[in-house]
């Protein structure tokens, strides 16, 4: 469904990103981990239209994305999430949604409803009436979410949605996306924290320095030496084997 | 409080009131609606879409020119001229926004461009012969309703009143429409807009583009109440401010907003005048009302960010 091929992205002389390639196929809830300052978020960025890569090419259900504006990405089926959550702040939850929802509908009432079925399936219906602003983090990470969805994607793009939340909230929105998956939508999730993904995802990618340095299942990547050495430095694999 | 109730008592409030009190104040509610009308042109822009703009005149001043031009100097019927002028002021609008955000330009960068717009017209103006100049243009007084002058200012109150309370219902037609949530998800957060499918550049090039032909059709409106333009009127900084103050005071971004304002300001400014008439101490101050609407706009920003008709609305997350 998504096909990355060696995908560059630098800042001055930083490689934030260098030769990634990576798929997604339909249906699968796909993990990309690695440590802080990976290059994950630039990743995102770059296959969203937020960052227009020097190299490499982006597909999309056989189309060619490479650099397109986010706007047509999103009209092509697929959207992303911000990890520093973005709300529309002086807007109601219920708004909010309906700027994504009325990416199909132009009929005001239509896209209220929409919002509303939307904010039940992410577990926000009781909140429709706040402000973007008053939600607590686990609420904007929520409404995040809901926004995208509500655009009807085809493949979601969420960025660290479980980072800054406590246990329970992980739980619970670990529940809200294996709902969304069971609907149809494709789900490519970023995550610091590798518990998370282990949960959800069939399949991980490891990004170490902007190189995808491993690829396959929970099981197999929380084993890999080179995992364990990207997250806690040279030779701690030997150590934690010895 | 029922909302379409009040307004229709405000609205037949609006009509009756020009028939109970002398011409003076017939003409002061023709300002107060006159002012509405232009403070929602910046509105669309500036409150609903979040592009505050410093240098609005230059679309009412294109329109008042505009009109003015073919009607003096090529004999149009100023009827037919008015169109003219707001397609001329759409098509300033759509040069600006698109020069402006093809370049990335975003708030006070923004607002300074505009405001550079405004001066550089201001200074055409003066500088070229189709304009007269700084001598300004004078229409030919001949006051008949199909030569849009009217003798009794009742009608011309009728109809400032009618373009206030159409742009009442566009700003109103924005809070319940695709065009318009996309203008406050532009305004809120651009980023989070762009990733929800919003072409963002077209949004904003349409508002300005809405923006500047209403604000070109009070120009003309005001060519045709005063019979006189010269650069200054037309161009000149005040009326920029006076539109972005009716917005921020009313409370921008709402539908009500530049109407309260306008009110407001008007009460303030004929008051004030009748003060500094009174009280000796205050003849001086000149004029005075630009002192109070200094005060007023610091606390409106640091008391009531929502204007005025933030008193009014029911805070939802304080429920």
């Amino acid at each position: 469904m998504l096909e990355v091929r060696d995908l560059s992205k630098s800042f001055g002389g930083l490689k934030a990103v260098d030769h990634a390639t990576f798929d997604v196929r339909q249906g699968e809830i796909v993990g990309l981990i690695g440590p802080n300052g990976a290059g994950k978020t630039t990743l995102f960025a770059a296959i969203a239209g937020f960052h227009k890569p020097e190299a490499g090419r982006v597909t999309f259900e056989g189309r060619d994305i490479t650099g397109l504006a986010p706007h047509k990405i999103c009209g092509a089926g697929m959207v992303r999430t911000f990890q520093i959550t973005q709300p529309f702040a002086k807007i109601s939850v219920r708004e909010n949604i309906m700027v994504g929802a009325y990416f199909h509908t132009a009929d005001w009432r239509v896209a209220a409803r929409e919002a509303e079925a939307v904010a039940r399936a992410v577990g926000m219906e009781g909140q429709l009436d706040q402000r973007g602003a008053d939600l607590t983090v686990a609420g904007r990470k929520r409404l995040e979410l809901a926004r995208a969805l509500a655009t009807h994607p085809r493949l979601l793009l969420l960025d660290e949605v479980m980072a800054g939340l406590n246990p329970t909230e992980i739980l619970d929105i670990v529940e809200v996306i294996k709902r969304i998956r069971e609907t149809g939508i494709t789900i490519l999730l970023i995550e610091h924290v590798m518990q998370a993904v282990t949960s959800l995802a069939g399949r991980v990618y490891v990004l170490n320095q902007g190189r995808m340095i491993a690829e396959g299942t929970p099981a197999a990547i929380a084993e890999d030496p080179q995992v364990i050495e990207a997250y806690l430095g040279h030779g701690a694999a030997g150590a934690l084997r010895a | 409080m029922n909302r379409p109730l009040l307004c229709l008592a405000g609205l037949g409030l609006a009509i009756v009131y020009p028939l109970a009190v002398p011409n003076y104040f017939v003409n002061i509610g023709m300002l107060v609606l006159f002012t509405a009308f232009i403070g929602q042109s910046w509105n669309l822009a500036g409150g609903f879409a979040g592009q505050t703009s410093f240098g609005h005149v230059v679309f009412f001043g294109t329109g008042a020119y505009t009109s003015t031009i073919l009607q003096v100097t090529y004999g149009w019927n100023p009827w037919l001229a008015w169109p003219v002028a707001m397609i001329a002021g759409a098509a300033v609008g759509w040069m600006i926004a698109v020069l402006s955000f093809r370049a990335g330009l975003r708030g006070s960068y923004f607002a300074l461009i505009t405001l550079a717009f405004a001066e550089v017209f201001r200074i055409l103006a003066n500088s070229v012969s189709f304009t007269r100049g700084g001598l300004g243009m004078l229409i030919k007084a001949d006051q008949r309703p199909l030569n849009f002058q009217f003798k009794d200012p009742i009608w011309v109150y009728y109809l400032a009143l009618a373009l206030c309370v159409v742009s009442i219902l566009i700003a109103w037609q924005l809070t319940r429409s695709r065009f318009g949530a996309r203008l406050i998800a532009v305004r809120e957060n651009e980023d989070a807009a762009r990733a929800l499918g919003i072409d963002v550049f077209a949004e904003k090039v349409k508002v300005l583009t809405l923006s500047g032909a209403m604000c070109a059709a009070g120009g003309t409106f005001y060519a045709q109440k005063y019979l006189y333009i010269d650069p200054n009127i037309a161009f000149g900084v005040d009326k920029s401010v006076e539109m972005l103050l009716v917005s921020m005071v009313g409370g921008a971004g709402t539908t009500f907003g530049p109407l309260i304002g306008s009110l407001a300001l008007t009460a303030i400014n004929e008051v004030t005048r009748s003060l500094a008439s009174v009280v000796p101490a205050l003849k001086n101050v000149q004029p005075l009302s630009l002192v109070v609407y200094g005060i007023m706009l610091v606390l409106i920003v640091a008391r009531l960010p929502d204007g005025l008709m933030g008193m009014f609305r029911r805070r939802p997350h304080h429920a």
